[in-house]
């Protein structure tokens, strides 16, 4: 049967085919649809969960598979750098059952904080990296990739990226096969990495690279297309479609292993073609091994190392190295954009965090800003968000800010519940120890929001759709050492202003957490619209600069000419926030029809 | 079309139905034995950001994205998208673009205003742009959530698909009960 499926559906699809039976992950785009997929089609033969962070992810993956189970863990790109400790010495301690971590990385950035590749942390940690090109290689790959880990008894990297986990193609559907395994094996110089044990590991993980690297010869996960001899590229991953579609004519030598690669394959290859190319997007994470073995090869000074890429810029690439007439280009395909305005993201209608945003904007104090929806409050008109760097920064910043002490102007930190949870406990513990005086807020909306609504450790409900304990955050903070915590419903922005004004005058640590869900995650929320008096309205803007999308200038003006607001009803949710910052009072419930 | 594959660029505003409209067009493709890809990027979509789909199908199909200048056919769902993109119209390609004009918040910054020419400029650039009122034709058959599937009707008669399958897939992909009502707005669209 076939199947159109996106690429993380497929890998999905893949972990149950090839007999997994454990996933772990933390939500981050575009890794998130993998473990979803798995709860929702296949949890009588996955456990499927919800992990608090990605460190946490990996390392449940690691015991489920010393305890016998084929694994995974999954995250975005940055997500590997949370995990990055236990990966450096699981490449060590190797594995039980197949182990695969999935790195779903975003070249050009689409919903992240930077564009990292990571394939570089394959050749890091040494280990394999596997690199589908389409759904159905997602697929295959998982199959390959559990084998490579079981026989090679190491850790694999499954490295996709946006285009692969986002883009939908068909898909051959197989059926589930399993074996039997036992649980753990106790083998103390195989899992205790004291030093004397981890020497003798490292030996073996040199060992096991160069069978990698024997391996990846054989592979017919590398294979050669070959067509006409004048020019061969060496690609693999999404850049393999482009390169295909940009230079049908040119010979392929596609890597599905990313790492180690098959370095005589290449230097065969390139002895057959005449110019030897590298098509790749990111780094020049082929190009550079390439040329350090000492075969001429060109690529990055083509191809960009920033952004992704497409055939438009694969054609580029090869129109400028001279390979290709610029009339391969479609005839319109310089044709200038029209200038039209921007439609950048914006907090939905009855956000939560909105009534937080514009008390901090009232309270005048800077604000150290973490990932989530909130961050969208540093763009006009809120402009609220002064940093934010990595999920759970913030804390560290306002502490370190404080510390300082040359800022003269009061410095909060603004973080999520789910970020709070993820990294933030760690820095306020932190910071409450070398004795803050800062005050810290957690925009509690009991939900993971700007991924696309995850439970997490504070929303009672896992993955698998379990009820389970829900950690109460103001005893836990309290428990860090945190005396002054209220709570305030961001609704209330006279509450909440009061709050922050007590709060930040006070000589102590203190956090301040909000108490309103999230609109549209678990379930969407709305009250009763509220509307705009027109001929009370005097077009002063103060509701337009709470930046809330069910809010326009309507075609009625003051007498200079100034807009006045309108309100749409039918994704107005009532939570008053404008109403509450109109002087004019010419907001209030809509008049039922 | 190049290389036996049709290009089709599906814009819109998160929330519209630019997703389900690419899946719609996506199973078509798939039941009449092609090729297809589909691409396009979630994760702000929800927030009122621009969502663009592309959607490729034919004999087969690489790169799952539309090279620039080659989209065959533009499906709109907002005017200022519709003109956004309609640059990466192909030679002789078609553009059907809704109606609706959705303002998104930046204009109360006072910095940007949607463009009130927007309908003579995306002519300007495609002079047989097919202007549709699918809010208007979804209200006279009774129901604003048919749009989408009125707008599928209009791009059909664009490509060279076959209306059975087409409706097989209408009725298999609407939500329970309302398969007759989404039938009878594809068959609408398609006769404008
Ligand atoms: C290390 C890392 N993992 C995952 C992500 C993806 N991500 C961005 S924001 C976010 C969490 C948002 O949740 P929360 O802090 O509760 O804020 P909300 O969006 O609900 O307002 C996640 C998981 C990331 N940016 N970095």
């Amino acid at each position: 049967m076939e199947m159109l499926l996106s690429g993380n559906e497929a890998l999905a699809r893949g972990v149950y085919e090839y007999g997994g039976e454990f996933a772990s992950a933390y939500p981050g785009t575009p890794s998130t649809e993998i473990l979803q997929t798995i709860a929702q089609f296949f949890k009588d033969e996955i456990y499927a969960e919800w992990a608090i962070n990605e460190k946490v992810a990996l390392e449940v993956a690691v015991g489920a598979s010393y305890g016998g189970a084929r694994a995974i863990a999954a995250m975005k790109h940055v997500g590997v750098n949370v995990a990055a400790d236990p990966l450096m010495s699981l490449t060590y301690t190797g594995v039980g059952a197949g182990l695969i971590l999935v790195s779903a990385d975003d070249p050009s950035l689409h919903s992240s904080q930077n564009e990292q590749d990571n394939r570089c942390y394959g050749k890091f940690a040494s280990i394999p990296v596997l690199e589908p090109s389409d759904s159905q290689e997602a697929k295959d790959f998982v199959g390959a990739a559990f084998e490579i880990s079981e026989r090679f008894d190491t850790p694999v990297m499954l490295r996709v990226t946006t285009r692969i986990s986002h883009s939908k193609g068909i898909v051959t559907i197989g059926e589930r096969s399993t074996a039997e395994r036992g649980g753990f094996e106790r083998n103390i110089e195989k899992y205790v990495m004291v030093p004397a044990h981890a020497i003798k590991r490292h030996k073996l993980v040199i060992e096991r690279l160069e069978n990698l690297k024997e391996f990846a010869e054989q592979t017919p996960l590398n294979r050669i297309e070959w067509n006409d001899r004048e020019v061969g590229i060496v690609t693999g991953s999404i850049a393999y479609q482009h390169a295909r579609e940009a230079l049908p004519g040119a010979s392929i030598l596609k890597l599905g292993l990313g790492y180690p690669l098959p370095m005589k394959k290449i230097a065969d290859f390139a002895s057959k073609v005449g110019r030897l190319f590298v098509v790749e997007e990111l780094e020049p994470f082929y190009e550079e091994q390439i040329a350090a073995a000492g075969i001429t090869v060109e690529g990055k000074k083509f191809f960009s190392n920033f952004l992704e890429l497409d055939v438009d810029r694969v054609r580029d690439g090869f129109i400028e190295a001279g390979v290709l007439e610029p009339a391969a280009k479609a005839p319109t395909s310089a044709a200038e954009p029209e200038q039209v305005l921007p439609r950048p993201p914006v907090l939905c209608p009855g956000c939560p965090h909105r009534g937080m945003l514009v008390s901090l904007r009232n309270a005048k104090v800077l604000t150290t800003g973490d990932i989530g929806c909130y961050t969208l409050g540093a763009l006009p008109p809120l402009s609220q968000i002064d940093t934010c760097l990595c999920m759970g920064a913030s804390i560290g910043h306002t502490f370190g800010i404080e510390k300082a002490g040359k800022t003269g102007k009061p410095v909060v930190a603004l973080i999520g519940d789910s970020t709070f949870l993820h990294s933030g406990i760690t820095a306020l513990a932190s910071a409450v120890y070398n004795r803050t005086r800062s005050t810290y807020i957690i925009v509690d909306n009991r939900i993971t929001a700007m991924t696309g609504g995850q439970d997490h450790p504070g929303t009672a409900r896992t993955l698998m759709g379990e009820k389970t304990h829900a950690i109460d955050l103001v005893r836990l903070v309290k428990a860090l050492g945190v005396e002054h915590v209220r709570v305030v419903d961001p609704y209330d922005l006279e509450e909440t202003s009061a709050a922050l004004r007590e709060e930040i005058e006070r000589d102590a640590p203190s956090v301040i957490i909000t108490n309103r869900p999230c609109m549209l995650f678990p379930k969407k929320i709305a009250q009763a619209p509220y509307a705009v008096d027109a001929a009370v309205c005097t077009a002063c803007g103060a509701c337009f600069r709470v930046g809330c999308p069910s809010i326009s200038a309507s075609s009625e003006t003051n007498e200079k000419g100034r807009p006045k607001a309108q309100i749409d009803a039918s994704t107005c949710t009532g939570c008053t926030i404008c109403a509450q910052v109109c002087p004019a009072d010419a907001i209030g419930p809509a008049a039922a029809e | 079309m190049r290389n036996g594959v049709t290009n089709v660029l599906i814009v819109g505003v998160g929330g519209q139905g630019v997703i389900l409209a690419s899946e719609m067009l996506s199973a078509v493709a798939l039941r009449s034995g092609l090729d297809v890809k589909k691409s396009e990027v979630h994760g702000m979509s929800q927030r009122g950001g621009v969502v663009t789909s592309h959607v490729r199908f034919g004999g087969k199909v690489h790169s799952p994205l539309i090279p620039s200048g080659e989209a065959d056919v533009i499906l709109g769902f907002e005017l200022a998208e519709s003109l956004r993109w309609v640059h990466q119209l192909a030679e002789g390609g078609k553009i059907i673009a809704n109606s609706q004009r959705l303002v998104p918040p930046i204009t109360a910054t006072g910095k940007f205003s949607y463009p009130g020419d927007v309908i003579e400029r995306i002519r300007a650039r495609a002079p047989q742009a097919k202007i549709i009122d699918a809010i208007g034709i979804a209200t006279e058959l009774g129901n604003p959530r048919l749009v989408n599937t009125i707008l599928l009707g209009v791009l059909s008669k664009s490509l060279d698909l076959d209306e059975k399958i087409w409706l097989e897939v209408v009725e298999k992909m609407a939500p329970k009960g309302t398969g007759e009502i989404n039938r009878k707005a594809f068959l609408e669209g398609r006769s404008r």
